[in-house]
């Protein structure tokens, strides 16, 4: 693919591309009386040179981005096991009905008698996101995950200050994701690491000297980063709330449980979504995504303004039957955490999701991802590969695995980081590197429930053909890659001279 | 097994055999008995690919669209054209489904995107340093607040009454959580007044143009920030910005906004992108991804994310920003929207957008019973003062297929006549003059209501 | 000797160093710290006339994967920095010790310096 493209693949960016007086775009003609623009916009307030935009026509832009994506690997491509990160097929069903006119031309300050399928939409997405979580009220205002946290820890700041207390100290596992910790600063919090025992579960000692009362919240995920539930979780929502602590979900690996458990019935107060994780947002290289929340009854009051209700025969037009709506009437409310309703085209995917799979559909998916992990790491161990890159934990996993590279390292010379590398010359996407923190050159394998048994079969076998070629000659992976559109990059110059916009003359 | 995944019963026996389990439900005996769930979550059950179209369809057939009503309505989000070709891009499988680029040698399509996109914002904006992409406006508003926190050591931001209310929420909500005061600067005759500042200020932030549709004087805001030490910020609707000195070349040091009306649509709200462009002293307080350009081993040019110890996956409680997954593939459609428009064109549809509002502004003006609420230059929205119920008279028009635009009683009770009317290039002659007559008409009926009522 | 660690230097555990000369000192970081952090791409230093506390942090250093802490090995005021790091921060990673060196500092209480280690000791703290 690579030297198809390279026979004349010349790498420029649009801008270098640009010649003057090309064009895509022509306005239409003027059909009001023409005016003076120093008459409308006094010249001090005008811009003197407009902004150098590309001068290029359609059929440029149309090659030019074209052949940038073909510089892409993706999803719909290949494998992509990606920890962490949920990287399960993107139904094509969604894209027809996103982009129906009635969803995809409402503008988000329609009145709401004229908004009545989106706002039935966002209602029955929000019943369903309850029941999957166990937990009775919904906003999908957030905008992504980490946007969902620091909406969770802000209720959870409200809650505390509604009771006059003001705690200082949210806790969080050392395997948490960057955007725990990040999200705590940003509510004004101190962030305390809990540690993980031999298990890979939270160390319950050190939550329990941990778990004051100047803690305001402890941040979770069941299973946790590391893909291993937390056996624990009962005791451990006992101690947090037993020091009036809120319990946070942090949903990322939400995969592995719909239908089996809920983070409700485990005794978590606040629940965030990923909606590009399970439930088939694309993930667009880098979002939209949505982090919809879910809140027991005691969190309710404080939830983000507006919220979409239901409300029975209330319509103004005297027409009797349900109607839904935007409600402001929120004294509580912590208030807004963007512009409108949120992320609505993902709202409709989504719901798309929910009603193809249904109930039993779910849960299937759960059961698949649990089995597919699992799968892949026994082909993993039959092929060899624990020995050089073991299991972090021994034990069952659920939808995901961390590995540790360290012996590989010792052993055969290279890193994780050059293992990867090299999976990228077999035309496969790399699992994720160097993450959870606490397991040193971690690998973290998550394959979701949308690959074949083939396809995680030749995964085992081409990472055991790494290893071998890396036992004859460990260079060549250490030089990875070599057939993609560019080689190992100097990030470092990057970072230290930033080039972050293209110069124009 | 549902149509999205693929393991048979003969897959799942092979599989459990090589596991060495007998069944699925031992994979999860690491939960709890009493935490497990004994019935169907209650969904219902799963339908085709067929139904699920036709449930999805009524509900968009319930909805009064822009394609069902000619629409003036703006307030932050509006209806323009998109060009074909951000579709038949951006639906690409190589740019539709892959994560953020951490592995940046098969990334290179969406690192140059990226760099692109962050190239034609710093020209918008002129500001050196774009980065590629925040959720939205408002919270990109909040965002450039949070860098002021970092930065400065001040305890207040002034912000103007003229920033969209979405955008004051939003900061509102974040601020109480910093535990910073945020100060609201009024508007006098439709544009910002700033309070004398203080050495406890530490960003100053203006919308340009203001919520009423006014132009400010963005080099006034900007130089009193700087008098005491504190940030200029202005939160900008990226369009006009083809014809309005740049934020950039006023002085303000960090320019944010709205990305929606750059190849993306309205979709009830949302996914859009927020744009967020600095000096170059603030790079490394940037926050979300940046692209930056390098070479390979070979000497290629290539791309990478860039300056990553600001983000959260590296500086974790330090970091700029919690920001994760932002909105890459909306980014994408606005530096093809932007490449679509080319340096001439987006000046001819900031003209032709400044021509017609004026037009409209005048006609609408002119009726009885209707005035400009404020007489400041405007480039694509005003604000108009109605002697007679905004609400009512909104319903009348619609009922004649034209949404006269947004009531601006709600977020201004000062102004509870107010109604702001916003035009894009889809908004021709002969809809503005409509739209004069259905409001005309309108306003007359409401007043003569009235009259008989009194 | 072990070149990576030069005996004419006291050393802090949390891998810094210090040449003192009289009643100024230089600090840097060790070839440990430099060898795990990676290609160093920024240092952002103090203002001349910092007071910097021993044990605490007076800095950041970043490379592209990492960022850390740099600690004081003694207390004093800053009175120069190394300007040649903003345009070549790799010096700290190629002459850790020399050319790499991050401030310099007039110590406020030169005993402090009982307290450090010898490069013999400093490196038995890293097995």
């Amino acid at each position: 693919m690579r030297s198809f493209i390279a026979a004349a693949d010349d790498e420029l960016t649009i801008f270098e591309r640009s010649r003057p007086g090309r064009r895509a775009f022509v306005a239409p003609k003027l059909d009001v009386p023409d005016r003076d623009l120093d008459e409308l916009l006094p010249a001090r307030l005008r811009r003197a040179e407009p902004p150098r935009l590309p001068e290029v026509s359609e059929p440029e832009i149309v090659r030019h981005y074209n052949r940038l994506s073909k510089r892409n690997f993706d999803l719909d491509t290949g494998f992509y096991p990606l920890g962490s990160c949920t990287m399960k097929h993107n139904p094509k069903l969604h894209e027809r009905i996103a982009a129906l006119p009635g969803h995809c031309r409402l503008h988000p300050l329609q009145d709401p008698p004229h908004a009545q399928g989106a706002l039935e939409l966002m209602w029955r997405l929000q019943e369903a996101l309850a029941e999957i979580a166990g937990l009775p009220h919904v906003s999908l205002q957030p905008s992504a995950g980490s946007h969902g946290e620091l909406a969770g820890v802000l209720l959870t700041r409200a809650f505390h200050e509604d009771r006059g207390e003001a705690r200082a100290k949210v806790l969080t596992p050392d395997t948490a994701h960057g955007t725990n910790p990040a999200t705590v600063t940003m509510a004004g919090y101190e962030v305390v690491k809990v540690g993980t025992d031999r298990h890979g579960n939270v160390d319950l000692d050190d939550l329990r000297a941990k778990a004051t009362e100047d803690v305001a919240c402890l941040m979770l995920t069941n299973p946790s980063t590391l893909g291993l539930f937390e056996t624990g979780i009962e005791e451990i929502a006992e101690i947090v709330h037993g020091v009036g602590a809120t319990l946070y979900y942090d949903g990322a690996n939400l995969n592995a449980i719909m239908g089996v458990c809920r983070p409700g019935d485990m005794g978590f107060d606040i629940v965030h979504f990923n909606l590009h994780k399970s439930f088939t947002q694309p993930h667009g290289g880098g979002g939209p995504g949505a982090g919809p929340i879910a809140v027991s009854e005691r969190i309710e009051p404080f939830l983000p303004r507006p919220q979409v209700v239901r409300r029975e025969g209330a319509a103004g037009d005297g027409a009797a039957g349900p109607y839904y709506d935007l409600d402001y009437d929120r004294p509580k409310s912590i208030g807004r955490l963007r512009g409108f309703q949120g992320n609505y085209g993902v709202f409709v995917r989504s719901y798309a999701y929910i009603l193809s799979l249904g109930a039993v559909g779910l849960r299937d998916v759960s059961e698949v991802a649990v089995l597919n992990a699992n799968y892949l790491l026994a082909r993993l161990r039959a092929e060899g590969v624990l020995e050089h890159l073991p299991a972090a934990y021994d034990r069952l996993c659920m939808h995901e695995f961390v590995l540790s590279g360290a012996p590989m390292r010792r052993e055969l010379g290279i890193r994780t980081l050059d293992l990867a590398k090299r999976l990228l010359d077999h035309g496969v996407h790399p699992p994720t590197v160097y993450f959870p923190l606490i397991v040193d050159e971690a690998l973290l394998i998550e394959p979701t429930e949308t690959e074949t048994k083939e396809t995680l079969d030749a995964f085992a076998a081409t990472v055991a053909e790494i290893l071998r070629e890396a036992r004859e000659d460990p260079e060549i992976a250490r030089g990875a890659p070599y057939g993609t559109p560019v080689r190992r990059l100097d990030e470092a110059a990057a970072a230290r001279h930033p080039v972050v916009r293209q110069p124009l003359g | 097994m549902t149509r999205y995944t693929s393991a048979t019963d003969a897959d799942r026996e092979a599989m459990l055999r090589e596991i060495g389990v007998g069944s699925i439900d031992e994979l999860f005996s690491d939960i709890p008995p009493r935490l497990r769930l004994t019935r169907p979550l209650a969904l219902g059950a799963g339908l085709s690919e067929q139904e699920v179209y036709e449930r999805l369809r009524a509900l968009a057939q319930a909805n009064t669209s822009t394609e069902d009503e000619v629409s003036f309505l703006g307030a932050g989000m509006y209806d323009h054209y998109v060009p074909a070709l951000v579709d038949s891009i951006v639906l690409r499988s190589e740019f539709l489904t892959p994560y953020t680029p951490y592995q940046p040698e098969i990334s290179q399509g969406g690192l140059q995107a990226m760099f692109e996109y962050q190239t034609a914002i710093s020209e918008l904006t002129g500001l050196p340093v774009s980065n590629a992409s925040l959720y939205e406006g408002p919270s990109a508003v909040a965002a450039a607040g949070y860098v002021a926190k970092l930065a400065g050591g001040g305890r207040t931001l002034v912000i103007s009454r003229g920033v969209h209310p979405h955008s004051r929420e939003t900061l509102a909500t974040l601020a109480h959580g910093w535990g910073m005061e945020v100060v609201e600067a009024p508007l006098r005759g439709g544009v910002t007044e700033l309070p004398r500042l203080g050495s406890e200020v530490c960003a100053v932030i203006v919308q340009q143009p203001n919520f009423l549709g006014a132009v400010e004087d963005l080099e006034a805001a900007a130089a009193a920030a700087h008098e005491v030490g504190a940030l200029a910020i202005c939160a900008c609707d990226p369009l006009p910005l083809a014809l309005l000195r740049s934020p950039g070349e006023c002085g303000v040091d960090i320019a944010v906004g709205e990305g929606q009306t750059l190849g993306n649509r309205l979709d009830f709200g949302g996914p859009s992108f927020g744009f967020f462009a600095s000096t170059r002293e603030l790079i490394r307080r940037v926050p979300g991804r940046i692209a930056g350009e390098t070479r390979d081993l070979d000497g290629r040019r290539g791309f990478v994310l860039t300056l990553q110890t600001r983000e959260q996956h590296i500086r974790r409680e330090r970091a700029t920003s919690n920001i994760c997954t932002a909105q890459a593939l909306n980014a994408l459609a606005g530096v093809i929207y932007l490449s679509w428009l080319g340096r001439r064109g987006i000046v001819e549809l900031g003209e032709l957008m400044l021509k017609r509002t004026a037009y409209a502004r005048e006609r609408l003006s002119e009726l009885d019973g209707v005035r400009q609420l404020h007489a400041q230059p405007v480039v694509r929205e005003f604000a108009l003062a109605l002697d007679a119920p905004v609400e009512h008279v909104i319903e009348r028009c619609r009922a004649r297929g034209v949404n006269p635009g947004y009531a601006l009683g709600r977020d201004y009770p000062e102004h509870p006549d107010g109604l702001l009317v916003a035009i894009t290039e889809q908004r021709t002659r002969e809809q503005i003059d409509r739209l004069v007559d259905a409001l005309g008409e309108a306003v007359a009926a409401e007043r003569h209501r009235a009259e008989v009522t009194a | 000797m072990d070149e990576r660690y030069p005996d004419d230097l006291l050393y802090h555990p949390e891998h810094d160093w210090a040449r003192v000369d009289g009643e100024t000192a230089r600090f840097g970081i060790t070839w440990y710290a430099q060898d795990a952090l990676g290609e160093v791409v920024f240092f952002e230093a103090p203002a001349v006339g910092t007071a910097v506390a021993k044990d605490q942090p007076y800095a950041e250093i970043e490379s592209v994967k990492a960022v850390s802490d740099v600690i004081a090995p003694l207390s004093g005021e800053v009175v120069a920095v190394n300007e040649s790091l903003a345009s070549s921060p790799e010096t700290v990673n190629e002459d850790p010790y020399g050319e790499g060196w991050l401030v310099e500092v007039r110590l406020s209480d030169p005993s402090e310096a009982g307290d450090l280690l010898s490069a013999e000791d400093y490196q038995a703290t890293l097995s």
